[in-house]
């Protein structure tokens, strides 16, 4: 008898996971939204919401970057294209933000203000529904879904891989960012979906909304990251990693290739997509510059830092370049674009396996040394 | 403004020229009234004398300047009798401007192309021919049509002439003679204007057009500037089509070359392109500093800094970086895009995050006019001889020379070139200069046709990868047919649907196309191993 998928998805993780993923929720969940919001201000342990917004933010880029790894780390497919997955998500959830708006917009109208800059007399078809909170959570995962799902059963069919592949998706965030980027597309033009008021009927600045949305991203990238156990310690990973290392030995043994790389390659674009949804109200914006080449090509370099195929790697990676980046484009905004370029060049080139892969290697030296 | 410029007319010719203006003319122009002013710039216009041609630009560019009864303008810091053009000195004190208000400047505007078109030299008669067709297209005037026969008739240049009867036409097509209306149409036939078709349209209307004669003329002409517009406009977009592929192949010769032998994407391609760009406006810089007078072949001279200077870079590129990753496709794309990254920021540092001024020598600007709506811009001309030169460069060095020989065995079969003695790691070096120099002569290319700046490469990594994917790997005429076409093909789409619309078919159809047929146009012969 085969076990229960649930108690089979919740066995994947080891203890030492369960038990590093119990610490991560007491922190997020609990210990950083009493310090933000029960500490009073001007108290040394009370939390900004600096804080709060810069940690949603990485997390969000944390669940992208696990996504990413389940690809590249685990089936071999390096796409450039992620971006265009997760800025989906974004506009899906930015549509109902930007209906919740309501009339409190710079032209008071029933319509978006953009719309009516645009003269535009009523909603496009393809903003129907976009009143429905529940539509706009189906939209978040099925619009970048589908659109993997169409796009990969094209490119896996044809066997389409390596810089092909990874050039391709490039070119399609590219046409999007293009597609976007033209008032008439009906999603803002240049200056994409912002000024949002609110959420469910709440407004969206205050604390608590901030601190709700903090705590859904953290659980969100719990649940990504227990996926991601359950599927690559599953058969359906261990076939997949086969792929990743000799697709046609695969083949000739009896597996399709074509339906696990597209089913992995549709899950990943749907969390990117959930974490786009999660990403716009926390920053208060989204527009086309998220879909733009460079910005999906970012991603990849999360992976390689943080260490590939490996899922807690992602995380890390995501939070170092995150991290560095802030820092460096307020200390130094000149030489973020050198760091950011050797950092591509030097991780590539000296540390294939990433931070993780170092630490384990050091760990292993610093063993062998003790005994 | 009409009758005033009729009356205007008369007089230019009736009366003769004085030698000197009368002074109570010129004074009047710095009256108050309105109405004073333009009756004495009437009365200027009508001695088509070179002083008031003088006077009335003056008074155009507001240089011309009152200081009680005298009446004066300033040529070069000296001040100049409106009259009698002597110079005084010294300069009056108290001077004031004469103002114009839009009635004046409109009434000043008419007299200038008027008096031009009797001017001695040719280019300013062509000018103000063709200024007085555009005014006119828009805004036909029986007024001007006697003054444009008479400057038609004692035209002598063919090309001016040409113009004139254009203009006269255009004038006369809502004269109150029903056979000089007819007589317009059928003149208006030889034009290639957008603006003459529209007025065209207008007259084959019974309301706006009594006769039938006229209207019937009018539908047959008509249709014969519509179908030459329609020539011009396919014309003009295969060309423009062949211009941006040619750039195309410019910057995928190179990729073509590094992906066939290495197998590997190199992402900082485009960015070999932006340092050919920046060594011809080093160049320029270099010229107009030590040799002034040889400026006009900056462009020349760049062509092997371009080429030298991007093939350096490769080879560093090639050397520290991309050697070191074979094997590893996908890691080399990630590096050599952090590599890119660095020569972008390296080019802001140096250069400054502003695009920069690259001017196109004398010889490669202005442009061949086929029609009146289309003209071929002699830079866009010279760049797709110079690909085609290229072009030919690269098909002898592959095909020809021992060199070429290598990477072509190195590109069908490492290993087995490897065994039979081929140097495989040189090969990968100077194959990858030679693409890297390919890209820098792109860069001069671009230089003269788009702007130069450190972004500029950005856009053309994904382009130049479609006409790799799309010609196939290792074949020089399925770069070239791929980049061509690609470049017409997006040319048209872009006229028909958007340039954006155009950009997601064609990437939609280089997709749909890898589905048929994996290897691209023209795949080699053999058969391969998967890896």
């Amino acid at each position: 008898m085969r076990t229960p998928l649930v108690i089979r998805f919740f066995t994947a993780t080891s203890r030492k996971g369960w038990m590093a993923l119990g610490v991560f929720a007491s922190i997020a969940l609990v210990l950083l939204p009493l310090l933000h919001l029960a500490v009073p201000p001007d108290h040394p342990l009370h939390v900004s919401a600096y804080v709060i917004a810069v940690g949603g933010k990485i997390m969000c880029y944390a669940i992208v970057a696990v996504a990413m790894d389940l690809i590249w780390g685990y089936a071999g497919i390096l796409s450039l294209g992620h971006g265009v997955f997760f800025a989906l998500g974004g506009y899906a959830f930015g549509q109902y933000l930007m209906r919740q708006i309501g009339r409190d917009g710079a032209y008071h109208a029933d319509l978006p203000d953009f719309m009516v800059f645009l003269d535009w007399k009523s909603l496009p078809w393809y903003w129907f529904g976009s009143d429905s909170f529940g539509l706009a959570l189906f939209k978040v995962v099925a619009i970048p879904g589908l659109l993997a799902l169409v796009f990969g059963f094209f490119a896996f069919r044809s066997r389409i891989k390596g810089v092909y592949f990874s050039i391709i998706t490039q070119a399609m965030t590219y046409a999007f960012m293009l597609l976007f980027f033209r008032n008439e597309t009906g999603f803002g033009g240049n200056n994409g979906f912002t000024d949002f008021k609110r959420i469910l009927n709440y407004p969206i600045t205050a604390p608590e909304m901030r601190v709700a949305l903090f705590g859904l991203s953290a659980l969100m990238l719990m649940f990504t990251l227990l996926l991601g156990r359950y599927l690559v310690t599953s058969k359906f990973g261990r076939v997949l990693t086969a792929i990743r290392d000799a697709e046609s030995r695969v083949m000739f043994i009896g597996y399709n290739p074509l339906h696990y790389k597209l089913f992995i390659w549709t899950v990943s674009a749907m969390l990117c997509g959930i974490a786009g949804a999660l990403y716009v109200p926390q920053v208060g914006i989204i527009n086309p510059g998220e879909m733009s080449p460079a910005n999906s090509i970012e991603i990849a370099i999360w992976v390689a830092v943080g260490g590939r195929a490996t899922l807690i790697g992602p995380v890390i990676g995501a939070a170092i370049v995150n991290l560095s980046k802030s820092f460096f484009t307020q200390a130094f905004p000149d030489y973020w674009l050198f760091f950011l370029g050797a950092l591509f060049v030097v991780v590539t080139l000296y540390l294939p396996d990433g931070v993780v892969g170092l630490w384990k290697r050091l760990s292993q030296t610093w063993k062998a040394r003790r005994s | 403004m009409k009758p005033i410029l009729l009356a205007l007319l008369l007089w230019l010719f009736a009366l003769p020229s004085f030698a000197a203006l009368d002074p109570a003319v010129v004074q009047q122009l710095a009256a108050e009234d309105s109405d004073l002013k333009i009756a004495a710039i009437q009365k200027l216009a009508q001695s088509a004398d070179g002083q008031a041609l003088k006077v009335l630009k003056a008074m155009n560019e507001e240089a011309l300047f009152a200081a009680g009864d005298q009446v004066f303008l300033k040529d070069k810091d000296q001040a100049v009798d409106a009259a009698s053009g002597a110079a005084i000195t010294p300069p009056p004190e108290n001077a004031d401007s004469v103002t114009i208000n839009n009635r004046v400047r409109g009434e000043l505007a008419g007299a200038l192309a008027a008096l031009r078109l009797f001017s001695p030299e040719r280019h300013m008669r062509l000018a103000a021919a063709k200024e007085l067709t555009l005014s006119l297209a828009s805004e036909p005037d029986a007024g001007m049509a006697p003054m444009l026969a008479r400057a038609r008739d004692q035209e002598s240049d063919d090309k001016v002439k040409a113009a004139l009867a254009q203009a006269y036409a255009l004038a006369t097509l809502k004269h109150a003679d029903a056979a000089a209306r007819l007589d317009a149409v059928k003149a208006l036939a030889g034009s290639g204007d957008p603006n003459i078709k529209l007025l065209l349209l207008a007259t084959m209307e019974p309301a706006n057009e009594a006769e039938v004669t006229v209207r019937r003329a009018a539908i047959a002409a008509h249709a014969e500037v519509k179908s030459r517009l329609a020539l011009g406009e396919t014309v003009g977009r295969i060309f423009s089509g062949l211009s941006l592929g040619s750039i195309l192949l410019l910057a995928a010769l190179g990729l073509a070359i590094t992906y066939g032998v290495m197998g590997v994407i190199n992402m900082a391609h485009g960015e070999l392109l932006m340092i050919g760009a920046y060594a011809a406006y080093f160049m320029q810089g270099l010229f107009r500093s030590y040799l002034p007078g040889w400026l006009d072949w900056y462009v020349v001279a760049a062509i092997p800094v371009a080429f030298l200077a991007a093939a350096a870079v490769g080879v560093l590129l090639e050397r520290t970086v991309i050697r070191w990753l074979y094997g590893r496709p996908l890691e080399t794309l990630l590096a050599t895009w952090g590599l890119s990254l660095i020569l972008i920021q390296a080019a802001r540092v140096l250069f400054g995050a502003q695009n920069v001024e690259v001017a196109n020598p004398s010889w490669m600007s202005g442009g061949i006019e086929l029609m009146p709506s289309i003209v071929l811009p002699l830079n866009r001309i010279v760049i797709v001889g110079f690909a085609l030169l290229v072009l030919a460069l690269v098909w002898v060095l592959m095909n020809r020379t021992r060199l070429g020989l290598f990477v072509r065995a190195v590109t069908q079969n490492r290993a087995m070139a490897g065994c039979v003695g081929v140097p495989t790691a040189r090969i990968d070096s100077v194959a990858f200069a030679l693409g890297a120099g390919i890209a820098g002569l792109g860069g001069v290319a671009l230089s003269q046709i788009a702007n130069v700046g450190p972004d500029m490469g950005q856009g053309y990594i994904v382009d130049s990868f479609m006409v790799v994917v799309l010609g196939g790997v290792g074949q020089l005429a399925g770069a070239v047919w791929a980049a061509l076409g690609l470049g017409v093909v997006s040319k048209f789409l872009e006229g028909w649907a958007g340039a954006v619309v155009a950009k997601i078919v064609v990437l939609v159809f280089i997709i749909m196309f890898i589905q048929k047929r994996p290897q691209g146009l023209f795949a080699l012969k053999g058969r391969f191993v998967e890896t």
